[in-house]
């Protein structure tokens, strides 16, 4: 075998392995419109932007949106929520990480990172979709006051954060902002 | 054993004429009338044609089914009762189709574990067992997403959590999430591509069904002694002795199954399924059907993190290891004996996993709280111990009992032991 191995590779081998390599992007290209297909379609994509009016949210009080098929949690928090937030120490968060898409993506998972920021720190914009498999986590449940996933028991606390149970992360927060002091626009 | 030496001699001339060229009346033949079974053969070993059976009726009843069904989400929990209510026989045929997937479980899960305790994946099966695996793996997702079709609460929240397993693969896990689902929330692409995948399905279990029949007649049935067959002595014919107890075992099963569709049609299923899909209000207490409650039992038993895997990650991982271990089973047990009729030991913890798989399922229908949580960590801790440490150990310590020469002499001996029967015989 030795010997043959050193023998020069001949210009037929050459064409079998460019043919064979042609075959391969060939085949390649024909199935990716098959699997393409199955990605989010153009409608599904070009979802727009929701807006919110929340005027008639007095502290306490949440709705819910509907945006990109998902439920999206707006909630005018209480003081006493918001102290209770503010009062965990970082070191003991499960996702020390803000989640916030308004944020840059390291920032820290404070209250005020998690929040609508500065001067509307009550106001708490997020995507109810447990972080674990995607159930509707409910208000003002569980063992921090926050929300709590029916489905496999994670505890959110008033900041949406995890802090207990299996899910991963804390609750997303959608790209948003005030368009004015009484509407909200998410997307 | 099929094939080399036929028996089929064609009567008449357009027999001689199709054999010559077609031999299919042939292939029939040889593989289900003069086919050679063990002659020890118990109700177990029904189950294989129980289980065609039932892969027959699903198809039936789902292709009629699929004529009367609109799969697009502001139509389709409409159109389900609209067959309940006003199609002719159409509530039969839904009850039929909706238990025979229960039913189908059943059989196959009588199958598997009738596999596993007399050992049938042994060499030189291995392919035979994956084959059914694979069979197994696919009855899953041809269930799961027939589950969805009828667009109920449980439908949809199962569609999503299911879907959501796949976020916990690190990196492309979203985009393998939008491409199953066709969006960001399970929504109408959805339950297309489900109903057009869960009618494409059952035509490739069909298929992976002849791999595995042919397989099966290669290597010729285990038997309840898990000795070979060594002599002509030690089998009876296909026909009519395998025909009549298959036949009559799918008589029995039917008749279970006809109770179930009359008189407790929704026993197996779940009432919030009733309420049609709301994508923001999720069900207090989300649960899949009943088949798959062990391994939902085992996702949600990993709470903890593990190293570097998260116990998402962690639950999800352990959820298809539960039963990607099933394809390792030729190999993870050691022991040279096949059934567990002659293994004391194996006998005793085969009937433990048999329990812990219950235990796992009732656990998989409770809240994930408090006590129930640590049970299913044990139960799973057992599910698992049982095919990585029980089986390749317990192979290589256990003393097995003697072992009869032949088919022939156990079930001579066991007629001499029972003189009566015997007589009869």
């Amino acid at each position: 075998m030795s010997a043959e191995d050193t023998i020069e590779p001949s210009r037929r081998d050459f064409l079998y392995i460019a043919t064979g390599m042609a075959g391969v992007v060939g085949v390649g290209g024909a199935v990716w419109p098959f699997i393409d297909q199955m990605r989010p379609d153009a409608s599904t994509l070009a979802l727009a932007t929701v807006e919110v009016d929340v005027a008639a949210l007095e502290p306490g009080m949440s709705l819910t949106a509907k945006w990109r098929g998902k439920p999206i949690f707006i909630r005018n928090r209480t003081p006493e929520e918001i102290e209770a937030a503010k009062s965990v120490p970082m070191a003991e968060l499960k996702d020390p990480v803000a989640r916030n898409a308004n944020k840059a993506a390291d920032a820290p998972a404070t209250d005020e990172d998690r929040s609508a920021g500065d001067g509307k720190e009550n106001w708490l914009v997020m995507i109810g979709s447990c972080t674990h498999l995607g159930c509707v986590p409910l208000g003002q449940q569980g063992d921090f006051g926050g929300w709590f996933c029916p489905c496999h028991g994670s505890h959110y606390d008033t900041a949406g954060r995890i802090r207990k149970g299996p899910a991963p992360e804390n609750l997303a927060v959608p790209v948003f902002q005030f368009v004015s002091d009484t509407k909200i626009r998410i997307g | 054993m099929s094939g080399g030496h036929s028996t089929y001699t064609p009567k008449s001339g357009i027999g001689k004429w199709i054999d010559a060229r077609m031999p299919l009346p042939r292939l029939v033949y040889d593989s289900f009338v003069a086919y050679p079974v063990p002659r020890n053969l118990n109700y177990a070993y029904t189950f294989g044609g129980i289980l065609s059976l039932m892969l027959i009726a699903q198809i039936l009843t789902g292709v009629v089914l699929a004529m009367h069904y609109v799969s697009d989400t502001s139509l389709a929990f409409v159109s389900v009762e609209k067959i309940m209510r006003d199609v002719n026989s159409g509530w039969l045929l839904r009850y039929m189709h909706a238990n025979g997937a229960s039913f189908f479980f059943i059989a196959v899960y009588i199958h598997i574990m009738r596999g596993l305790y007399y050992g049938s994946y042994k060499a030189p099966r291995e392919l035979l067992w994956i084959l059914g695996c694979i069979i197994y793996l696919l009855m899953m997702a041809t269930a799961f997403m027939g589950y969805v079709l009828p667009w109920g609460q449980m439908s949809f929240w199962g569609a999503t959590v299911i879907t959501g397993f796949f976020t916990a693969i690190p990196l492309v896990g979203e985009w393998i999430q939008q491409l199953l689902l066709g969006g960001f929330a399970v929504d109408n692409p959805t339950l297309n591509r489900f109903f057009a995948l869960h009618y494409l399905l059952p035509f490739m279990i069909a298929g992976v069904v002849v791999l595995h029949v042919w397989a099966l007649h290669v290597t010729g049935q285990t038997n309840p002694t898990g000795i070979e067959v060594k002599a002509k002595t030690d089998t009876v014919a296909f026909t009519p002795y395998a025909t009549i107890k298959d036949a009559f075992a799918m008589i029995v099963f039917l008749a279970v199954f006809a109770y179930f569709i009359f008189y407790m049609p929704n026993y197996l299923g779940h009432p919030d399924n009733y309420i049609e899909a709301n994508p923001l209000k999720t069900p207090a207490h989300i649960v899949p059907e009943w088949y798959f409650l062990p391994f939902y039992a085992i996702l949600r038993a990993i709470t903890f993190n593990i190293g570097p895997i998260d116990s998402k990650l962690g639950g999800v991982l352990a959820m298809f290891g539960s039963i990607a271990v099933l394809f390792f089973v030729p190999w993870l047990d050691t022991s040279r004996v096949r059934s567990a009729v002659y293994r004391p030991w194996y006998k005793l913890f085969f009937w433990l996993f048999v329990a812990d798989a219950i235990f796992l399922g009732w656990l998989g229908s409770r809240p994930a709280e408090g006590a129930y949580v640590a049970m299913a960590q044990v139960a799973t801790l057992y599910y698992f111990a049982f095919f990585i440490v029980i089986m390749p150990v317990l192979g290589l310590i256990e003393t097995p009992r003697r072992l009869p020469n032949s088919i022939t002499e156990a079930v001579l001996s066991k007629n001499k032991a029972h003189p009566a029967v015997a007589a009869k015989v």
